[in-house]
């Protein structure tokens, strides 16, 4: 039992809330805000096409590895400034980012949603978009990635983690 | 005012977009002490909805509420864009990447999605069970069971410099690259795309 619950807990890794003070109502819409900044972004950069997925796995396309590559020097750069000055959040607490320990699902599962991916065109973030554009049949896809969740999670302690 | 509309309307360049994705991992850090990931959305709806008393569907999906409102943001942000925003122009896609698609039956590359294969009248082929409910299977399971997706690791997890994130990545591109260079003729070709 020990063990379940310790795989459980490092399976909470993903996007970890560590704010203490709660948030209801109003207090949401700033991420409602910024996820549907979030989403103009990812449709006018092209990032929802399945296009664009394929131009990067075949290696014909810069562009996917130059948003992913800024991205990523930005965010850098970005959690060294909040370090180097102590930057806290606007609730006034300091900000925690916490560790993500290793696992074999991170190689396993990692493949897995590769070649997932490759297929839809999206990672969790795009089919948001991909379905508010219009693609409505994508509903189904995210309906598909919701049961794979689950199935996940049913037989999580008999996968090797 | 119209250059700012012909501006907008033009698909933005990865210089632009990756900074701008960038800055959402201190927006959410700053905002709410939040680290930024898309694919425990999925694990929340499964919480809220069909727990079934499976352990790793017990927690307190309630206080990550945030999460559940960011992605419909991002459904909203898919809408306005879209709807507001949009290139007029067809979508320009690498000229070897077209011929590949072509050597495997799609034709149509004006829109950002091929509708050879992303439209309602596929749903009960073969082309929407392996495009839709087989890839978005494997893109549910996969994420969780690597603990994130692109926005958790590659960004989230790279940018804070854990190396974890970084394998998860590996991981990501070699399935990807795996499915596209080599599975995905056979698929189409089982499929009769």
């Amino acid at each position: 039992m020990k063990e379940a619950e310790k795989n459980i807990q490092e399976v909470v890794c993903d996007s970890p809330n560590s704010q203490e003070t709660g948030e209801r109502g109003l207090a949401l819409m700033k991420y409602l805000i910024l996820g549907v900044l979030f989403g103009i972004v990812f449709v006018k950069a092209e990032i929802i096409s399945w296009f664009r997925i394929q131009e990067m796995f075949r290696l014909d396309s810069f562009h996917m590895y130059g948003v992913i590559g800024s991205a990523i020097a930005t965010g850098i750069i970005s959690i060294q400034l909040i370090k180097r000055f102590k930057i806290k959040s606007i609730a006034g607490e300091e900000i925690k980012i916490p560790k993500k320990e290793f696992r074999k699902g991170q190689i396993i599962g990692g493949f897995i949603f590769g070649l997932g991916w490759a297929i839809t065109g999206a990672c969790p973030g795009p089919l948001f978009a991909q379905i508010g554009s219009g693609f409505t049949v994508v509903i189904v896809t995210l309906l598909s990635a919701i049961a794979g969740t689950w199935v996940y999670g049913r037989f999580s302690d008999k996968l090797p983690n | 005012m119209n250059q700012f509309i012909d501006w907008i309307s033009q698909p933005w360049p990865w210089y632009v977009a990756g900074p701008l994705i960038g800055l959402t991992v201190p927006a959410l850090l700053i905002l709410g002490n939040k680290s930024f990931g898309i694919s425990s959305s999925l694990r929340h709806v499964c919480a809220m909805c069909i727990p079934a008393k499976i352990p790793f569907f017990q927690y307190n999906w309630r206080k990550e509420t945030w999460n559940l409102v960011f992605v419909v943001g991002v459904l909203i942000g898919g809408f306005v864009a879209t709807a507001f925003m949009s290139n007029p122009e067809e979508i320009i896609i690498a000229t070897q990447t077209q011929a590949d698609l072509a050597a495997l039956g799609i034709t149509d590359f004006s829109g950002l999605m091929p509708s050879d294969i992303f439209s309602w009248k596929n749903l009960f082929t073969a082309k929407g069970i392996v495009f839709f409910v087989l890839g978005g299977f494997l893109v549910g399971f996969g994420t969780r069971y690597a603990g994130g997706c692109t926005s958790g690791h590659a960004i989230m997890g790279i940018s804070s410099l854990q190396w974890p994130s970084l394998v998860a990545t590996i991981f990501f591109m070699v399935g990807g690259f795996l499915m596209t260079q080599v599975l995905l003729a056979p698929i189409m070709k089982l499929i009769g795309v």
